[in-house]
């Protein structure tokens, strides 16, 4: 179908993907399991430890190549082609679905992750360009029965309505605050100007980011 | 996005090589927040995308005796993180601190901006303002180009065929400059500038004894207006010949109307935004007089 044969054919059903069993049943993995006819092969998941990464430098593509990031402290091998990015492996490769691909150009926010220390829109990242670098997402700075300190202030005030931004928010939010442990509310407002709520949410959101502030004083769940 | 390969490679000569290969889609990749989204989007085409990143040149950001240098892939928030280039240039800090949101500082590079072309980028007219020179690499050789060459046409170059940005240098500041940028927008962030514009001068005392002017948005490449700077040598700072270039910079801007607003508006905005902005710049040179 497509030129050369190369690449237009999905990595998600590419041959190399292994069919790992998902534990469990997610509302994603169920869809999946609809979509393809088998929810294992939609998960794609290849957590083994890190083993090799091609040589940076190196030639890679447009098939797809094995790489090897660091999401939230743990290295996990995959195999992409060098078009995909950061947001698209997250979620078609690594069933990390956290990380929200809305505008997919770079001004929404809602694929908001921490990088380096640095907050960046994961649809305008290229998974090969990302590794070597710590990558945090929101699945990796708490938990349902544990949340961080920032997704707890968002819930005590309201600061989302239809939720599909809130997990870049969250992420913005912590990596505003890890850099400005002490903001006034216009640091806030000018801190967060790269995430968009539809539904109009800000003010919950800056009242939520002050209140998460103070709650995060010390170091403590930092 | 269409597949297309990567490389990644280590040096400048690696680089121009991969830039000059015959019969490829070659393009250049440093942050990625504008390429990423013209290839996915089909307004750029690659069959071959080269991650210049890991280059040492590429990532030099040097402020010495000799002025700034500014490799063409050091992102926005190093320029804006030393406290040294903030005093030294504080109207490049306007425009890098304003190019998109937190997320897009933090990888967009200053030599993107520039090489992306277009006509609203708000870090060209600063950059021209300021005189800055670009340092090109390629397969003849090395060469520079006075900033207000580089963008030729809406999002093209002046690059050849297998040429790499590799830095950008400003002179050192002189005692009593001053340099500004302003964007006007709808919005509070993340917005394209309906207007910008971008100033420099030296002040002698109460005198304009060098000054440059440039905008953005209002032609189909960032707008060096020579006449508007050049009509402020040797005069008084004063109001009145403050408003005399902002009407020679408002009467060289060639606006199209758009969603953003129309000609008529933007020509209007031409002349406020260059007057805010020469003395913004006046007032910052003030303080290094």
């Amino acid at each position: 179908m497509g030129t050369k044969g190369r690449c237009l054919v999905s990595s998600r059903k590419d041959p190399d993907v292994p069919k790992t069993g998902q534990s469990g049943l997610s509302r994603r993995g169920f869809m999946q399991g609809i979509g393809v006819g088998s929810g294992a092969l939609g998960a794609g998941i290849l957590e083994n430890e890190a083993q090799a990464a091609p040589p940076p430098g190196g030639f890679s593509g447009p098939a797809a190549v094995p790489i090897t990031l660091r999401i939230n402290g743990k290295s996990t091998n995959l195999t992409v082609e060098p078009r995909v990015t950061l947001v698209d492996a997250l979620r078609n490769h690594l069933d990390m679905t956290g990380a929200k691909k809305v505008c997919d150009r770079a001004t929404c926010g809602a694929c908001t992750v921490i990088m380096s220390g640095k907050v960046v829109y994961a649809c305008s990242v290229l998974a090969i360009d990302a590794q070597g670098k710590d990558i945090q997402t929101i699945e990796g700075i708490g938990s349902g029965n544990k949340p961080h300190p920032v997704s707890v202030a968002f819930v005590h005030n309201d600061a989302q309505q239809c939720g599909y931004c809130t997990p870049g928010f969250v992420m913005a939010a912590k990596g505003f605050l890890d850099r400005n442990p002490n903001p006034t509310f216009e640091q806030v407002e000018k801190g967060l100007g790269g995430n968009l709520c539809r539904c109009g949410t800000y003010v919950g959101v800056r009242q939520a980011v002050l209140e998460a502030a103070k709650e995060m004083k010390g170091g403590k769940n930092a | 996005m269409k597949w297309f390969d990567y490389e990644c490679p280590r040096t400048v000569e690696a680089a121009v090589g991969l830039l000059s290969a015959p019969g490829r889609k070659v393009r250049a990749l440093a942050g990625g927040t504008d390429l990423l989204v013209q290839l996915r989007a089909g307004r750029r085409e690659a069959d071959l995308v080269v991650d210049i990143k890991e280059i040492g040149e590429l990532n030099e950001l040097r402020l010495d005796s000799s002025g700034l240098t500014i490799g063409a892939a050091v992102p926005c928030y190093r320029i804006y993180n030393d406290p040294a280039i903030c005093r030294a240039y504080p109207g490049l800090i306007d425009a890098v601190s304003l190019i998109g949101g937190t997320q897009i500082q933090g990888r967009a590079s200053l030599g993107g901006n520039l090489a992306n072309a277009a006509p609203s980028a708000d870090a060209v007219p600063i950059l021209i303002a300021l005189g800055a020179q670009c340092l090109i690499a390629g397969p003849g050789g090395p060469r520079s180009l006075p900033v207000e060459d580089f963008c030729v046409a809406p999002g093209r170059n002046a690059l050849a065929p297998g040429e790499l940005l590799v830095s950008i240098h400003l002179a050192p500041p002189l005692p009593g400059s001053g340099a500004a940028y302003l964007r006007f927008i709808p919005r509070n962030e993340m917005d394209i500038a309906v207007v910008g514009a971008g100033a420099s001068v030296v002040l002698k005392g109460n005198v304009f004894a060098a000054a440059r002017i440039a905008l953005a948005s209002v032609a189909p490449v960032p707008l060096f207006v020579a006449d508007a700077g050049d009509s402020l040598i040797g005069k008084p700072v004063d109001e009145a010949s403050i408003n005399a270039a902002a009407e020679i910079a408002r009467a060289a801007a060639k606006p199209i109307t758009d969603m953003r607003g129309t000609a008529e508006y933007r020509r209007h905005l031409c002349g406020v935004m260059t007057r805010r902005a020469i003395a913004r710049a006046i007032a910052r040179g003030k303080e290094t007089n």
